[in-house]
């Protein structure tokens, strides 16, 4: 794994939801290490600890990445608080990322909530291949919904309270679309009780899936052992760490 | 540039900048971002004689200028240190200080006999981990238990022996004396101090330790006021550590008594902080004209 901490130039911001923003940086030597799946490490000026943040987007050519997060905390309000032209501090890219096999003809993203971002490197590998379902609260939480349907794939929105697209959970597109078809993968990132049902549905119809996960994590490079996540390795029980293992593990390896 | 180099009981040091067990693993990440040779030294995780898996997640916390810690001494056992760790880390110019750690002293005794056999340069005997149930915080904070696991392990190692003190007791003084009296060849401190946060909206431990380790600029003063004491109550050399932060830290901890620094969670901050509190304090001593760092441990006039 190769990674660079540096300080980069943030050449477009916006704010595309209640407290969500998108960062678009200029960090040409990143951009091209970058895979789907991966995260950057953003220093919070004040904060003793970095902020892992998921990438939106890789952009090999203009060597941008995007990055899309939600405020949280004290933290990620530091960030948001950077403009356009502002350096921003980043160890990146880090993690292990989504495997993307060029051959699978079907794939299925499911992103919930704030772990929607991920998965639209996905969609631009994966392109009409994919089916894109977003989970979110309401209307006021959704987001990327057209970036998603540029890149090609068929998007499905679902919102907890109807108030925008299928009312319900992402599960449940995912049932009727397996039992039309089944896919090559699965990929998913979003809340834990999400990613299980996800999980548990793959497992009894036999189909590929992959999960990103997130925990309270220090160094981000696997040193200091602080995210940990229960896994599974060759029958054994193995703490496995979030920011190098990870983010992205194999649904069968989480113990849930 | 000055002379950044010192020496701890026999060994020597390019510059007294080590990263402190824990945060480094073993070293192998960070040399992704540069040269571990830059570094005085490295303590390398906290190994026991088993592999431990350590606590359940959240093992992390953030506070107010710092963080908590409840790993739980997670490490891949001495068997493996010594076979596949140590090796790649004796290829490189630096000091290593092999951090052990046991639920008995017997444990402890028994993973110090196996790293005598090594090349390893140096061993820090953790009697302060916070994060386990047994042994760990237990040894550090009483003197008879200190002494007692130093006594054990320094039969069991000719190694310089260094003995890495809790800030959790009522007197570091008398800590510090017992292990000296029962044959250490240095002390380290401060480890971190043990704390706690709660989710208020959930009414959960943020941790699921519950309690961790604190560590982070906010405890810098405490470490400071820790070395200065035992600096003056013991007559072998103190490594301080806690909440370093940058070059300047680094000068103070030593003015206060310390003859080396170990930098721990301002690494999590900026990876690069151990290399540039060593330009940081090249640069402090040159404008004060002084030759070598030596010649500032412990120099403070106190009141």
């Amino acid at each position: 794994m190769k990674y660079i901490q540096g300080n980069y130039i943030i050449s477009e911001k916006m704010a595309i939801a209640r407290n969500i923003y998108s960062f678009v940086i200029s960090c040409p030597e990143v951009a091209e290490l970058a895979c789907p799946g991966q995260f950057v490490h953003i220093r919070a000026k004040g904060y003793t600890l970095r902020r892992p943040i998921s990438i939106c987007g890789i952009d090999k050519t203009k060597g941008t990445l995007r990055i899309v997060f939600e405020i949280r905390g004290e933290g990620t309000e530091q960030i948001a608080g950077l403009n356009k032209g502002d350096l921003i501090d980043m160890l990146a890219p880090l993690g292990h990322g989504f495997t993307v096999y060029p051959d699978y003809k079907k794939v299925v993203l499911i992103g919930g909530g704030i772990g929607t971002p991920p998965m639209l490197p996905l969609a631009s590998a994966y392109g009409s291949k994919a089916v894109a379902i977003s989970g979110f609260r309401n209307a006021s939480a959704v987001i990327l919904q057209d970036d998603f349907k540029k890149t090609g794939a068929e998007t499905i929105l679902c919102t907890d309270d109807g108030s925008m697209g299928v009312h319900g959970f992402v599960t449940e597109p995912l049932q009727e679309l397996i039992s039309k078809e089944k896919p090559d993968a699965v990929y998913a990132c979003g809340p834990m009780p999400m990613l299980k049902g996800i999980a548990a549905i793959c497992k009894e119809n036999n189909v590929f899936c992959e999960i990103s996960l997130e925990e309270h994590m220090a160094c981000g490079i696997g040193a200091c052992l602080g995210c940990a996540c229960r896994t599974k390795r060759n029958d054994e029980e193995y703490f496995a760490h979030v920011c190098k293992d990870g983010p992205v593990f194999n649904a069968e390896e989480v113990l849930w | 540039m000055a002379d950044l180099s010192v020496n701890i009981c026999g060994v020597d040091f390019k510059n007294p900048v080590i990263p402190a067990s824990g945060v480094f693993g073993y070293g192998r990440e960070y040399e992704e971002l540069f040269p571990l040779d830059k570094l005085g030294g490295i303590a390398t995780k906290g190994t026991t004689l088993h592999l431990r898996t350590g606590n359940l997640a959240p093992r992390i916390a953030e506070t107010p200028a710092g963080m908590l810690n409840s790993v739980g001494l997670q490490n891949p056992g001495i068997d493996h240190f010594i076979s596949t760790e140590l090796p790649y880390l004796l290829t490189k110019d630096l000091v290593v200080l092999a951090n052990i750690a046991g639920a008995t002293p017997e444990e402890c005794a028994e993973v110090a006999a196996k790293l005598d056999d090594t090349d390893v340069h140096m061993i820090e005997l953790n009697i302060s981990c916070p994060n386990v149930k047994q042994g760990g915080a237990a040894f550090g904070t009483s003197c008879e238990m200190a002494a007692e696991v130093t006594k054990k392990v320094r039969q069991a190692t000719k190694k310089p022996l260094v003995v890495k003190l809790s800030p959790n007791v009522t007197s570091i003084t008398d800590i510090a004396k017992a292990v000296e009296a029962a044959g250490a060849d240095a002390v380290s401190l401060i480890n971190t101090l043990l704390g706690m946060r709660i989710d208020v909206n959930t009414r959960r431990p943020i941790l699921r330790n519950n309690v961790g380790g604190m560590s982070g600029p906010a405890v810098f003063p405490i470490a400071v006021r820790m070395v200065w004491q035992v600096a003056n109550a013991v007559d072998i050399p103190v490594i301080g550590m806690g909440g370093v932060s940058s070059g300047k830290d680094a000068i103070e901890l030593m003015m206060a008594g310390a003859s080396a620094v170990q930098v721990g969670a301002a690494i999590f901050t900026d990876p690069y902080a151990p290399v540039k509190i060593v330009e940081e304090m090249n640069e402090f001593l040159d404008s004060k004209g002084i030759s070598s760092v030596k010649d500032i441990i412990g120099t403070v006039q106190p009141w």
